[in-house]
């Protein structure tokens, strides 16, 4: 049976991870490369990395720190910022990464979602989308909307319409990040993650807001979330206290949720 | 030395990330030249059947492969799409494989899961074999697949794996074996099952493995 996985997050700032609060004011945590180490031991189920200024910035991905964690990692690894053409994917997936993450970029130019897809196949393609609640219109009937370049710029594009697009044009997988959770370690946003959900048929990531295991349980319970995002509860030092990834899938495991299981002395091989 | 065949579109660089933190002597492909000073053959794949079909081909590596492995027995691992390619035919844009075994390859049934299938599903396995040393009756591997083989002889399948449907994960015959899951990606498991392989193919790893 297929598990319901667990996801690092990293935003990067020049080679170091950065935590952010409704992605602003971005605090240091540590180097890129030694909390990926951290996270892999503790037997986290995927990594993914946004350079999350590349955009911004207009510049090109941080390709040597993608490189070197690619030399320590041995699960699925996803990478995202400033992708804007099918030369920049290959350099990524060149480096070692698996997938691919496109947020800003896609709405900028959705056809890079299917330049994408027809290259290096659906499975590689993450379609990364910033949404936030909103009043519902006839133009944002689902009351969320669509806001690129760091929660900056808003859209006026509807976060299901979007995500339904999004895999047309051959997203493999849609990510769904919340701006009104981002790191204030209250809980998923339900709403929106159930609504993409039911929309698509391609694995939904939910993200923004874990702040405790109830909190994984839930998105898993209530929603048909595939996978979920658990960066601050693993690292963040502006949490009261933070957990293992045993314990978490401690935690779904009692509530019959299926996870990978933990494995005791994991990296002697 | 273990050779990774390297194309375009396929992830031979992650695999040969893997097999240096074993300390595994390793090189990429992509010319028939090099495939003879290799002593085992892994065939990496991401994107379609049809694409890594082209690239095969492109290359000029099929005729090289057919002769090496089929003929002479050299050890070949088969990753994601280097299993599907190496039956007779994919619904996958319709392409004609190479049709070491008979057998074809289909999509996983859309109205049941959700496709593709993303993450670590269990394979459980149907037999022993040289390349499962030390591991348990089942493991959890990482996989990323819309498509899944169907052999015609159930005897080559060494695991099955439930998604929607039970479908075949790995199959072993001779000096072949092949895996849908990404052994590179799998993490300890998946390690030690690409160290196992290297074993059987005769290569020795140096000094304590890391990962």
């Amino acid at each position: 049976m297929l598990t319901k996985r667990l996801i690092a997050c990293f935003d990067i700032i020049n080679g170091m991870v950065t935590k952010a609060y409704k992605f602003q004011n971005n605090i240091n945590v540590g180097s890129a490369v030694d909390i990926a180490c951290k996270v892999y031991e503790d037997q986290v189920d995927e990594i993914i990395f946004y350079d999350i200024t590349a955009s911004a910035e207009k510049r090109k991905i941080d390709i040597d720190t993608v490189r070197n964690v690619a030399r320590h990692v041995f699960v699925p690894f996803t990478v995202g910022g400033g992708i804007k053409n099918l030369d920049d994917m290959y350099e990524v997936l060149k480096a070692g990464a698996e997938k691919i993450s496109i947020d800003s970029m896609a709405v900028r130019n959705p056809g890079i979602i299917s330049e994408g897809a027809r290259a290096f196949g659906s499975q590689c393609i993450v379609l990364s989308m910033q949404v936030k609640k909103v009043e519902r219109t006839s133009k944002i009937p689902s009351g969320y909307e669509i806001a690129i370049d760091g929660a900056r710029v808003f859209t006026g594009m509807d976060a299901v319409e979007w995500a339904k697009k999004g895999e047309d044009l051959g997203a493999g997988e849609i990510c769904v990040n919340s701006i009104d959770r981002d790191g204030t370690h209250s809980g998923y946003d339900i709403e929106i993650t159930s609504l993409i959900s039911n929309a698509v048929n391609i694995p939904i990531i939910a993200s923004g807001g874990a702040g405790t295991p109830e909190h994984v349980v839930e998105i898993f319970t209530k929603t048909g979330a595939s996978a979920a995002i658990i960066s601050s509860m693993l690292y963040s030092p502006l949490m009261k206290r933070n957990y293992q990834v045993k314990e978490i899938k401690c935690k779904l495991m009692e509530h019959g949720i299926p996870v990978r299981p933990w494995i005791e002395g994991y990296i002697n091989i | 030395m273990i050779g990774i065949i390297d194309y375009r579109v396929g992830n031979a660089p992650s695999v040969l990330n893997a097999l240096c933190s074993l300390n595994i002597d390793s090189c990429l492909v992509s010319s028939p030249g090099q495939v003879e000073k290799c002593t085992g053959i892994i065939l990496p794949g991401v994107g379609s059947a049809q694409a890594t079909m082209d690239s095969l081909a492109e290359i000029g590596l099929i005729r090289v492969l057919e002769d090496k492995v089929l003929n002479k027995g050299l050890p070949f691992l088969g990753i994601c799409i280097g299993l599907q390619v190496l039956f007779e035919y994919s619904e996958e844009g319709d392409a004609k494989c190479l049709g070491w075994f008979p057998g074809i390859v289909k999509r996983f049934p859309d109205q049941l899961v959700r496709v593709p299938q993303i993450g670590w599903n269990e394979a459980r396995f149907l037999d022993k074999h040289p390349v499962l040393a030390d591991l348990g009756k089942g493991e959890f591997f990482y996989f990323v697949n819309s498509f899944y083989v169907v052999p015609e002889k159930e005897d080559i399948m060494l695991a099955k794996t439930w998604y929607g449907v039970e479908f075949c994960s790995m199959i072993a015959y001779k000096n072949i074996i092949a895996a849908q899951f990404h052994l590179k990606k799998s993490g300890a498991r998946g390690l030690k099952l690409l160290k196992n392989f290297a074993m059987w193919a005769g290569i020795k790893s140096n000094g304590k493995a890391g990962g």
